[in-house]
């Protein structure tokens, strides 16, 4: 084995993780700077557009960031799709079928959530089960669930719901002038806010609650984590709980966007909130990742889907290849340093 | 207790199904002291260390430890940190990802209002690493730092857990000798604080170099605590190898002389780097030579870096006078050659497969996918070692997993005999096998020497190597220093040669 | 019979398989009195029976590829569904030559076969050369063509349902000329046929099962486990293909969002009710397709139960999660240690 001897006694040196996040966020401007200067007439470079990747992507901001949590404990969890649209789908048939409040239906959401992932937990961190194999099963039932609930798309007309829904927030001195030279301000819906807040207290635990930096000592070697004195198996439990947990949360917020409920809703989301994680900084292995770097995945993932949306005549298949490649390429580059840092050790 | 003993360990008994792990053992620890714990294989030096930091309750005895009246109990590492007791492995047990500074508290992070104060960690995380004259910064990653500055990380995360008893578990090993320097600086430095460290190692070197008093033990017993000085290195190894260095008895194997030197295998300058520095070595036909060492010296690295089961970064090999490229295992299969690994769980038996499936394997992987062997073939040439090492099994179709360790390693030593090899490297043959079946492997030996198949052999027991090799080579500290033969071949020339430096010290 | 014979039986391998089969079809015989029944119409046989067995035919060619993936890298390919899409995409477009609905082939049958099947051992390729060659988590790696896979095959379809209604394309998974057995079941055996001699023709079976129990002890006894690792995601990939060309021949298109969708759960299904462990080593082919039949057994039966095929992955989800959790360590030590206790307790009880 060769020594690692000298590498940090005076400089400080960058690491492949903060690497690959810088690649992260450059990646973004570039991406979404060249949207504004190709797509400038259509657009792409009013405020309005920035915001628009909030506004569309408030919910998976929400699960990808849960994702992360689950990620840097080493697993994964490939149900949120399916949370999602069993969330909103309960939601829409509660507020629809069954009068239920608006109120009562975000604990619905809530719940469920919840439950997902109390049991998933339960199973990955005391059965010692793949949580692959775990989380496919989830994947199954909840869509399977969303089904038994209605097979026809149920639309929302909850006025309490909806009022929620269409609340625009403007922002001050934010906007565009349009051709006549009128100033349209820019806007926000409170999902973003909502999404935001939730983002920002996540960051605070990871960053500095005992629970936070006990879920990074699991992910970077549990058994050293064990030795620590660190309870593993719970603390894995309480990330796939809490994962659960904001899994209901961007559930309900998907639900504000969309004000319905189907079958075929946030299908393949459990992708955008894995590739999301990954791109923005969460390595596989577990350890390393950051609710911040996630915000940054989930850019890219909207910038994407805008950048071909505006362009108008690229199928919206395209979203899921280029982001699968972009994945891909993050993969191996982790593979690639993790190989690396393997040989220096 | 008196008053410097902070640990005192008295009649620990511990029994494995089957194996007796420790018998009546004491172990005595004094304040402000270095205290080597030694002992090859299967001596009980690591289920010592188990049994004090509560990872394997004990059968029988009691563990007492200064400061509490009552003999302890402990039940698991954290009542064992509890006491005061804490362990650095050779494998640092801490979080690579994390800072140094949450390395150092994790678990006891400094909190104020309910929130971790990383401000107060890190300057709490400088003192200490300060205090202890570690050059490592507190907000640095755990994983930019060097190996040695995380053992000692590791070393002051247990000082600062207010311990009075520290046990480094081989923390040395994957040091280089700048490293270890550091290390013992630290050492030293606990010392004088008072601390008691136990110092587990197998490099003879460093025994001699840093600690007052060792402690012996051999198949589970006690062999006995001397005062480093009043013990020689060579009557050290002898205790530990279990010999009375003054009455080494002269065993000695009766060797036919070769008529004539013709070399299987050729090793010029081989080495791998962090492994086994460059070595020469010779096999004639014919030949059984050893490889002795204590444990961890280099004699498996060696071996598996002519087998291409570790790539060589240096050096070349010839094969029957030709030079060859060994990429990997298969590469030095083709040139004829076989490997008893030393791990037989590990990297010998496929656990799940049939002792027939078992001893085919490398033939099979020798010739090649698309020629596969008859089910005929196969039966029969498990039936042939089966026979001929007596291997016992219900059948050749039971899962070798369900084999004792004698036969399991008769079925792979079965498998490489199947592939006719030229030359056969037995890494630790005999070990944790019973008498009867040991004799055996070494009469096979012989028998296969004299039919002309060149060999390697291994083995941390002394005796055996003699019986069987007529040549040794020499090996200490991840060097290969030497070979013995003629005369020199008796247990006081092995022992000299492992013990190295001057042996009447 | 006395005990030891009835442990002998409960701890052969096929045992597990066999008794979910035969429960299901239990189930049915009292539920769906017709079950069993096999009748003649119009010169092809009808009957539950018949429609079990042709439409497991792409579930079992795609459990043999599952077994061998599970068996050499402990864990799974879970874009087998998604590469069919993409075979079947390959398949009618160049039959159908870029036309949206074609009533002659615009290409020969044997190109277009050949074309698919090499598309998906190219899927195949990559997610071997990512899990043995990177070695990224199986799950990890194959997630990737998961999603991405349908969109290609969007994209080589030009996001239209390609039609190639011709007889000859049909006939894959449908009737050869007047044999009433369809053509599905036939492929089916074949394929288990061929790869069976493969594995007991060469020595790959064994490779791995070797490299898929002890990875270091087979490099050492001069074993290639990345190579071996890499063919078993190959032969992964170009069984999907198959099964793809047969799922669009049944429906002579090539509808990308519904060709193979949720398969690649009932193919992992079909491998652990097969009795093979989820982590690799040891495999029974058979097992995974007795366990496949079951699995189709199950479906037809939960339809005939007026269970709607949107809701069937409920069941599938809740069969896998018991399944893996009788497989689990931890649960076994748990029984055994419940046994001990049980064990103990009617000693002291004794005295």
């Amino acid at each position: 084995m060769a020594k690692l001897k000298t590498t940090t006694d005076s400089n400080r040196k960058i690491n492949g993780n903060t690497f690959l996040l810088i690649i992260t966020i450059a990646l973004f401007a570039i991406m979404y700077i060249a949207g504004m200067v190709i797509f400038a007439d259509k657009g792409f470079a009013k405020p309005q557009m920035f915001l628009n990747l909030f506004i569309s992507n408030a919910g998976l901001l929400v699960i990808a960031v849960g994702q992360t949590i689950v990620m840097i404990t080493g697993g994964i969890d490939i149900s949120v799709g399916s949370i999602t649209a069993l969330v909103c789908m309960v939601m829409a048939n509660q507020m629809e079928n069954h009068g239920m409040s608006a109120y009562a239906a975000i604990a619905v959401a809530l719940v469920i959530g919840l439950a997902f992932g109390i049991v998933q937990g339960f199973l990955i961190s005391y059965l010692e089960i793949q949580p692959f194999i775990v989380s496919l099963a989830g994947l199954f039932f909840g869509r399977g669930m969303t089904s038994m609930v209605s097979t026809e798309m149920i639309s929302i007309k909850n006025e309490t719901f909806l009022a929620w829904a269409n609340a625009k927030i403007y922002l001050p001195f934010i906007g565009s002038y349009s051709k006549s030279g009128k100033f349209h301000p820019a806007y926000i819906y409170p999902t973003v806010i909502i999404a935001l807040i939730i983002v920002a207290i996540i960051a605070v635990v990871m960053k500095y609650t005992k629970f936070g930096r006990e879920v990074y000592a699991v992910g970077g070697n549990a058994q050293s984590a064990l030795m620590m004195g660190l309870n593993v198996k719970r603390i894995k439990f309480k990330a796939y709980v809490l994962e659960g947990l904001l899994a209901g949360c961007g559930g309900f917020l998907f639900c504000l966007n969309s004000c319905a409920g189907f079958v075929e809703q946030a299908k393949g989301l459990e992708m955008d909130a894995i590739s999301a994680s990954v791109i923005g900084g969460t390595l596989l292995s577990g350890g390393v990742g950051t609710p911040f770097g996630t915000i940054f995945g989930v850019l890219i993932k909207g910038t994407i889907t805008s950048l071909i949306t505006t362009q108008g005549t690229l199928s919206s298949w395209w979203v899921r290849i280029v982001l699968s490649a972009l994945l891909c390429f993050f993969i191996v580059l982790q593979a690639i340093f993790a190989r690396m840092k393997k040989k220096n050790a | 207790m008196s008053n410097d003993v902070v640990l005192s360990m008295r009649d620990i008994s511990k029994t494995f199904p089957g194996v007796k792990a420790l018998q009546h053992v004491d172990f005595t620890l004094r304040k402000g002291e270095i205290h080597a714990l030694m002992g090859e294989n299967g001596a009980g030096k690591s289920t010592l260390i188990k049994v004090l930091t509560g990872v394997h309750s004990l059968d029988g005895g009691e563990i007492r430890i200064a400061g509490s009246d009552a003999p302890i109990i402990n039940k698991s590492p954290q009542d064992a940190q509890s006491h005061g007791i804490s362990t650095v492995y050779q494998e640092v047990n801490l979080c690579p990802n994390l800072s140094v500074a949450e390395n150092l508290f994790i678990g006891r992070e400094p909190r104020k209002f309910g929130f971790i104060d990383w401000h107060t960690m890190n300057k709490k995380a400088t003192e200490l690493l300060k205090s202890l004259d570690i050059d490592a910064r507190a907000t640095d990653k755990l994983e930019e730092c060097s190996l040695a500055k995380q053992q000692m990380i590791a070393i002051a995360r247990a000082v600062d857990m207010k311990c009075q008893v520290l046990i480094l578990d081989e923390p040395t090993s994957s040091l280089d000798d700048e490293e270890v320097e550091k290390l013992f600086v630290l050492m030293r430095r606990l010392q004088k604080e008072g601390v008691g460290i136990i110092f587990v190692t197998h490099f003879l070197e460093q025994v001699y170099a840093v600690c007052d008093r060792i402690t012996v033990l051999r198949n589970g017993t006690l062999v006995g605590e001397y005062p480093v000085k009043e013990l020689p290195r060579v009557e050290l190894v002898a205790k530990m190898m279990g010999k009375n260095f003054d009455d080494l008895a002269d065993i000695k194997g009766d060797h036919k002389v070769l008529e004539k030197f013709e070399p299987v295998i050729e090793a010029e300058q081989v080495g791998r780097k962090g492994s086994i520095k460059p070595f020469d070595f010779a096999v004639n036909k014919g030949e059984v030579v050893g490889l002795t060492g204590l444990l961890g010296s280099g004699r498996s690295e060696l071996v598996r870096a002519i087998y291409g089961a570790d790539k060589p970064d240096t050096g070349k090999i010839k094969v029957n006078g030709k030079e060859v490229k060994i990429n990997s295992p298969l590469d030095a299969m083709k040139q004829g050659m076989a490997y008893l690994p030393e791990d037989r769980k590990k990297d010998g038996i496929l656990a799940d497969l049939s002792v027939r499936e078992n001893i085919i394997i490398a033939l099979q992987a020798k010739r090649g996918m698309f020629h596969p062997m008859s089910r005929k073939e196969m039966e029969e040439a498990a039936d042939k070692y089966i026979d001929m090492l007596q291997i016992k099994t219900a059948s050749r179709e039971t899962p070798i997993k369900s084999l004792s360790g004698g036969n399991q390693q008769k079925v792979i030593i079965g498998r490489w005999l199947l592939t006719n090899p030229d030359y056969l490297i037995l890494d630790e043959p005999t070990r944790g096998i019973d008498i009867g079946t040991k004799t055996e492997i070494q009469k096979l030996v012989l028998d296969l020497a004299d039919q002309g198949m060149a060999v390697t052999f291994i083995s941390s027991e002394v005796e055996e190597m003699l019986r069987t090799c007529s040549r040794m080579g020499v090996l200490r500290d991840g060097k290969k220093v030497g070979e013995i033969s003629g005369d020199q071949l008796t247990q006081e020339g092995v022992m000299k040669a492992i013990a190295g430096g001057d042996s009447n010290e | 019979m006395n005990k030891d014979s009835i442990k002998k039986i409960t701890s052969m391998r096929l045992f597990l398989p066999i008794v979910c089969l035969v429960a299901v079809l239990l189930v049915n015989l009292i539920t769906t009195p017709g079950f069993f029944k096999i009748s003649i119409n119009n010169g092809v046989l009808y009957g539950y029976i018949v429609d079990v067995v042709n439409r497991a035919s792409e579930l079992v060619i795609l459990a043999v590829g599952m077994t061998l993936v599970t068996a050499a890298s402990g864990g799974q390919d879970i874009s087998v569904g998604a590469v069919m899409a993409v075979a079947a995409a390959v398949c009618c477009q160049i039959l159908s030559g870029g036309e949206v609905s074609v009533t002659e082939l615009a290409a020969p049958m044997g190109l277009a076969i050949i074309a698919a099947i090499l598309a998906s051992a190219l899927c195949g390729a990559f997610n071997g050369f990512l899990v043995a060659k990177m070695n990224i988590q199986p799950m990890v790696a194959t997630l990737i063509l998961y999603t991405a896979g349908r969109g290609i095959g969007q994209l080589i379809t030009a996001g239209q349902i390609t039609y190639v209604r011709v007889d000859s394309y049909k006939v894959f998974g449908g009737y050869i000329g007047k044999i009433p057995v369809p053509t599905p079941i036939f492929l089916a055996i074949i394929v288990v046929i061929i790869v069976n001699l493969i594995l007991k023709k060469t020595a790959l079976g064994l490779y791995i099962e070797s490299v898929g129990i002890n990875g270091t002890a087979s490099r050492l006894v001069g074993l290639n486990s990345t190579l071996i690792k890499f063919l078993t995601y190959v032969i992964c990939g170009v069984l999907a293909g198959i099964a793809g060309i047969i799922a669009s021949s049944r429906i002579y298109s090539a509808d990308v969002n519904n060709i193979g969708l949720n398969l690649e759960m009932d193919a992992i299904l079909a491998v652990a009710l097969g009795g093979n462990v989820l982590g690799g080593g040891k495999f029974s082919l058979m097992g995974s397709v007795i366990g496949a039949y079951t699995i189709q057994a199950l479906t037809t039966t939960l339809y005939a139960m007026n269970v709607k095929a949107d809701q069937l992955p409920v069941y599938k989800a809740i069969v896998v999660v018991i399944i893996v959790t009788l497989q689990s360590p931890v649960f076994q030590s748990f029984i055994a240690k419940q046994r001990a206790k049980k064990a103990a307790a009617a000693v002291e009880g004794g005295k």
